[in-house]
C-alpha cells in the first residue's frame, strides 16, 4: 500500500454532503486534500442505505440469519437506496448551482419530484391540496374560497415582481406593481417589515398565510411572522419556491436517481479527481496541537477493514486546518435540536396524491396543534431508490416533547395509509459547532436539520469556508479545466 | 442495464450505442495511460498518478453501419485505499481489469477486482483483463513476472476476454476496446430508441440555470 503523504493542506473527516462539496471545491482549487471516514461508505450521516442495512441498524439488537430476514420479501435488498435524511433539492437552489457550477451533473441524473402538497385541517376533516405555485394556480386552488383567491394572486403577483436591486418595488411596497391596489402605502421598507405587516397589507386570511409560510416559504414554525426584518427572507423563500416551481413544471424540487446518497459520492469523485486522497474505514487516533498556538498541527489515524486481521494501517500526517462532521469532535460541538424520523415502506402511493410517484407533504403545525410542521418526503421506483411497486415516506418533525416521540409523527403517519414496515427510532440530535474554529482551525459543519432542502446546508458550506479560507466561496467557473493548474 | 441509446442519424438501420466503461487494477499499473492511448493517441512517461481525467469518451465504428461510443470511468485513485464508491460501478456495461505484466502481485489484484465485479456489478457486465507494459518485455524479456498463457488460463476459466498491452507502444490497445464493443449488445441498446436529454423519461436537464421571470408558467425546461 501507498504511503500517505507527510503533510496535507486540509484534512477533511467524514463524506456528508457538506464535507465532500468543500473538499471538491477545494481540491479543484488546488489544496492538497487527506479525506477520511470511520465507515465504509460514503455519506455519513447522509447515506443511502439498502434494506438489510436498515433492517440492522434500527434493530441493533435483533439477531438476523437464516429464517429471520424480513428484508428478503422485499426483493434483491442492493435494490433499495434508502436515504437517511429527508430532503429534496430545490431546481432553483444552491445547490443545483454548486452542482452545475462543478459539472457533478455528470455523474448523477435527476428527476423531477411530481408534486409539492399540503394538507389543511385535521383528523377525519384532513384535506390535501396541491400548494399553488403561482398567482394563476392560486385562482384555482381549491385551499381558498373566491375572494381569498384574489387576494392570494395579488400577493403572488407582487412577489414575482419585486425586485431587491430596486429600492421603488419595496419602499413603497405595492407602488412598482401593475397591481392598483393601495397606493397610499407607507414607505414600507421590507427589511424592516414583518411578514404580519405585509399579509395585513393584502388582507390574507390566517389559513392562506399558514400554506404561504409554510409550504412555499417552507418556515418550520410560525416565529417568521412577527420577526422584524424577516419580511425580505420570507419573500426570497417564496421566490425561490415560485423560481424552482417554474423551473420544470411539476414541483420546486428535484432527485437524484438512486437516491440522495449519490451527492456526496459525486462531489467526492470530483475531488479524488483533482488529486484528492481518500481512506474509508479508518479511525482518527489522534488529533494534535500545537502547544504555544493551540493550533491543530497534524492527525494519527488507523485505517483497517471489518474483519481484516491484524493492527491495520497506522499513520500519522501534519494538516494545518481540519474540516469535519460533528461527530469527529463530540467535546466542540452542542445538541440544538432533536429530530424526530420514521421511515416507512408503502406498497401504494399517499391517498389524495393524485397517485403521485414522488411528493412532498407538509402538515403545517397550526392544523395539528403543533409548533413545528411535519414533513412527508416520499419518492419510489420512479427514482430507483426500490423496487416496482414500492414507495419510500419518511416522515419527520422537530420534537416537541421529552417522551411519546411516536405521538408527534401521528398526523404524518396517518396520512400514509397502510404501511409495510416502518423504522422509527430515538430522537436524532441535531449538532452545531461551539467555535467558529478560528483558535484550532478545526473547522466543523452542523448536522442536517429539518428542513426540506438543502439551502442551510449550502449556507454552511458557505460559512465553512469563510471561516477556513478567510474569503467567499466562489463557485462559478470550477468546472475541469478551469481554475486549475495543469497536472503536475 | 442502463446503457444511453440514441438512433443513429444516417438511414438504412445504423446502429449507434453508448456504454459505461469502468477501469480497475492496482495504482500505478497503467490505466489512465490506456485511457490516454486510447482516447488522445498520446502516453506520458512521467505520468503522476490521476489527476483531472475525469470522464473521458471514445467512439469507435466496428464497421460504417455501428458505432459504439464508451463513456470512460477512470477510478481517480480513489482505489488506492480501497474507496471506491458505489457510483463508479453503478450501471457499467463493461470494465478493463488492468495489471502489470512486470509485477506479479498486480495480477493477484486484478483477479480480487474480477471477483468483486463478478459479486457486484450487473451480471451481463463483460469484463476485459489487459497485462499492460508489454513493451518492458519486449525489451527486457527477464522482466517479465506474468507469463501470457497463465493469465490467459485464468481469463478463460474465468470467461474474461484478454490481451497483453502496451500504453507505452499503442500495441493492442485499440484492439482491446474494439474486442470490447464487439461484445456489447449493440442491437438490443439501439432498439430501446430515443431518450430524453437527461438519458431517461422525466429526467432533467440541469444545464441551464435560469431565474424564471415572473411567477407563472417559466420558460421551457420541461421534458415530461
Ligand atoms: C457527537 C457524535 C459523535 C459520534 N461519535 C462516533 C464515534 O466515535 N464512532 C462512530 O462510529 N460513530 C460515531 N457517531 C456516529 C453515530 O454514532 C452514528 O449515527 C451511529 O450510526 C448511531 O448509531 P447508534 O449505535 O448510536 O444507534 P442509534 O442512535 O440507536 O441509531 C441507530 C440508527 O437509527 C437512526 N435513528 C436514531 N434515532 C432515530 C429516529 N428518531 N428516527 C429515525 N432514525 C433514527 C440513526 O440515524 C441510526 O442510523 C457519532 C455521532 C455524533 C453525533
Ligand atoms: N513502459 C510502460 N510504462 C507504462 C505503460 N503504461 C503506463 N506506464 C507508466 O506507468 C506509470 C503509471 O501509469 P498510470 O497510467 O498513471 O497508472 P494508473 O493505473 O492510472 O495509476 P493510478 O492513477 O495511480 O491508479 C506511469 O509512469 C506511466 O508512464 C506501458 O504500457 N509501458
Ligand atoms: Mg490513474
Amino acid at each position: 500500500m501507498d504511503e500517505i503523504a507527510p503533510e496535507y493542506d486540509v484534512v477533511v473527516l467524514g463524506t456528508g454532503l457538506t464535507e465532500c462539496i468543500l473538499s471538491g471545491v477545494l481540491s479543484v482549487k488546488g489544496a492538497k486534500v487527506l479525506h477520511m471516514d470511520r465507515n465504509d461508505h460514503y455519506g455519513g450521516e447522509a447515506a443511502s442505505v439498502n434494506l438489510e442495512t436498515l433492517f440492522r441498524q434500527y434493530n441493533k439488537t435483533t439477531v438476523y440469519g437464516p429464517g429471520n430476514e424480513p428484508w428478503k420479501k422485499y426483493g434483491r435488498a442492493n435494490d433499495w437506496n434508502i436515504d437517511l435524511v429527508p430532503k429534496l433539492l430545490m431546481s432553483n437552489g444552491e445547490l443545483t448551482n454548486i452542482l452545475v457550477s462543478t459539472d457533478v451533473t455528470r455523474y448523477i441524473e435527476f428527476k423531477q419530484v411530481a408534486g409539492s402538497y399540503v394538507q389543511q385541517s385535521n383528523g377525519a376533516k384532513a384535506t390535501v391540496a396541491k400548494v399553488p405555485s403561482d398567482a394563476g394556480e392560486a385562482l384555482r386552488s381549491p385551499l381558498m374560497g373566491l375572494f381569498e383567491k384574489r387576494r392570494a394572486r395579488n400577493f403572488l403577483t407582487w412577489v414575482a415582481s419585486f425586485d431587491e436591486a430596486n429600492p421603488s418595488t419595496h419602499n413603497g411596497m405595492f407602488r412598482a406593481t401593475h397591481i392598483s391596489y393601495d397606493t397610499r402605502t407607507p414607505g414600507m421598507n421590507l427589511s424592516q417589515s414583518t411578514m404580519k405587516q405585509v399579509y395585513d397589507k393584502f388582507g390574507l386570511e390566517a389559513t392562506t398565510r399558514d400554506f404561504i409560510g409554510h409550504s412555499m416559504a417552507l418556515y418550520t414554525t410560525d416565529d417568521y411572522i412577527d420577526s422584524r426584518g424577516q419580511a425580505k427572507d420570507c419573500v426570497e423563500r417564496i421566490r425561490l419556491y415560485v423560481n424552482s416551481m417554474a423551473r420544470y413544471g411539476k414541483s420546486p424540487y428535484i432527485y437524484p436517481l438512486y437516491g440522495l446518497g449519490e451527492l456526496p459520492q459525486g462531489f467526492a469523485r470530483l475531488s479524488a479527481i483533482y488529486g484528492g486522497t481518500y481512506m474509508l474505514n479508518t479511525t482518527i487516533d489522534e488529533v494534535t496541537y500545537d502547544d504555544a498556538t493551540g493550533k491543530v498541527t497534524g492527525i494519527s489515524a488507523t485505517m483497517k477493514e471489518r474483519g481484516e486481521e491484524g493492527e491495520g494501517m497506522k499513520f500519522r500526517t501534519k494538516c494545518a486546518k481540519i474540516l469535519a462532521d460533528p461527530s469527529y469532535f463530540p467535546g466542540k460541538v452542542q445538541v440544538v435540536g432533536q429530530i424526530l424520523k420514521a421511515i416507512c415502506i408503502l406498497n401504494h402511493p399517499i391517498d389524495r396524491t393524485d397517485n403521485a410517484d414522488s411528493l412532498q407533504l407538509i402538515i403545517p403545525q397550526s392544523q395539528v396543534g403543533r409548533k413545528h410542521d411535519i414533513y412527508i418526503a416520499m419518492v419510489s421506483s420512479a427514482h430507483n431508490v426500490c423496487p416496482k411497486g414500492y414507495y419510500i415516506a419518511i416522515v419527520s418533525t422537530i420534537a416537541e416533547t421529552g417522551a411519546n416521540h411516536h405521538l408527534e409523527l401521528q398526523p404524518g403517519i396517518e396520512r400514509l395509509g397502510r404501511i409495510e414496515e416502518k423504522f422509527m427510532g430515538a430522537p436524532i440530535p441535531i449538532y452545531a459547532p461551539l467555535g467558529s474554529g478560528a483558535e484550532d482551525n478545526v473547522f466543523l459543519s452542523k448536522s442536517y436539520d429539518a428542513s426540506s432542502h438543502f439551502e442551510t446546508m449550502t449556507d454552511d458550506v458557505r460559512d465553512i469556508y469563510r471561516r477556513a479560507e478567510g474569503k467567499e466561496l466562489v463557485v462559478e467557473g470550477l468546472k475541469e479545466g478551469q481554475g486549475l493548474v495543469a497536472e503536475e | 442495464m442502463a446503457a444511453r441509446m440514441q438512433q443513429g442519424g444516417r438511414p438504412g438501420g445504423a446502429r449507434f450505442a453508448q456504454f459505461k466503461l469502468v477501469l480497475l487494477g492496482e495504482s500505478a499499473v497503467g490505466k489512465s495511460s490506456l485511457v490516454l492511448r486510447f482516447v488522445k493517441d498520446q502516453f506520458d512517461d512521467y505520468r503522476e498518478s490521476t489527476i483531472g481525467a475525469a470522464f473521458l469518451t471514445q467512439t469507435i465504428a466496428l464497421d460504417d453501419q455501428t458505432t459504439v461510443k464508451f463513456e470512460i470511468w477512470d477510478t481517480a485513485g480513489q482505489e488506492r485505499y480501497k474507496s471506491l464508491a458505489p457510483m463508479y460501478y453503478r450501471n457499467a456495461n463493461c470494465a478493463v481489469v488492468v495489471y502489470d505484466i512486470t509485477q506479479a502481485s498486480s495480477l493477484d489484484k486484478a483477479k480480487s477486482w474480477v471477483k468483486e465485479l463478478q459479486r457486484q456489478a450487473n451480471e451481463n457486465i463483460i469484463i476485459a483483463l489487459a497485462g499492460n507494459k508489454a513493451d518492458l518485455v519486449a525489451e527486457q524479456p527477464d522482466k517479465r513476472a506474468v507469463q501470457t498463457a497463465d493469465a490467459e488460463a485464468y481469463a478463460r476459466e474465468s470467461n474474461l476476454l484478454f490481451f497483453e498491452t502496451s500504453a507505452k507502444t499503442a500495441e493492442n490497445v485499440k484492439e482491446l476496446f474494439t474486442a470490447i464493443a464487439k461484445k456489447l449488445p449493440i442491437e438490443q441498446a439501439s432498439q430501446r430508441g430515443m431518450r430524453g436529454p437527461a438519458g431517461r423519461p422525466g429526467g432533467v436537464d440541469l444545464g441551464n440555470r435560469q431565474e424564471a421571470g415572473s411567477a407563472g408558467g417559466g420558460p421551457g425546461g420541461c421534458n415530461c
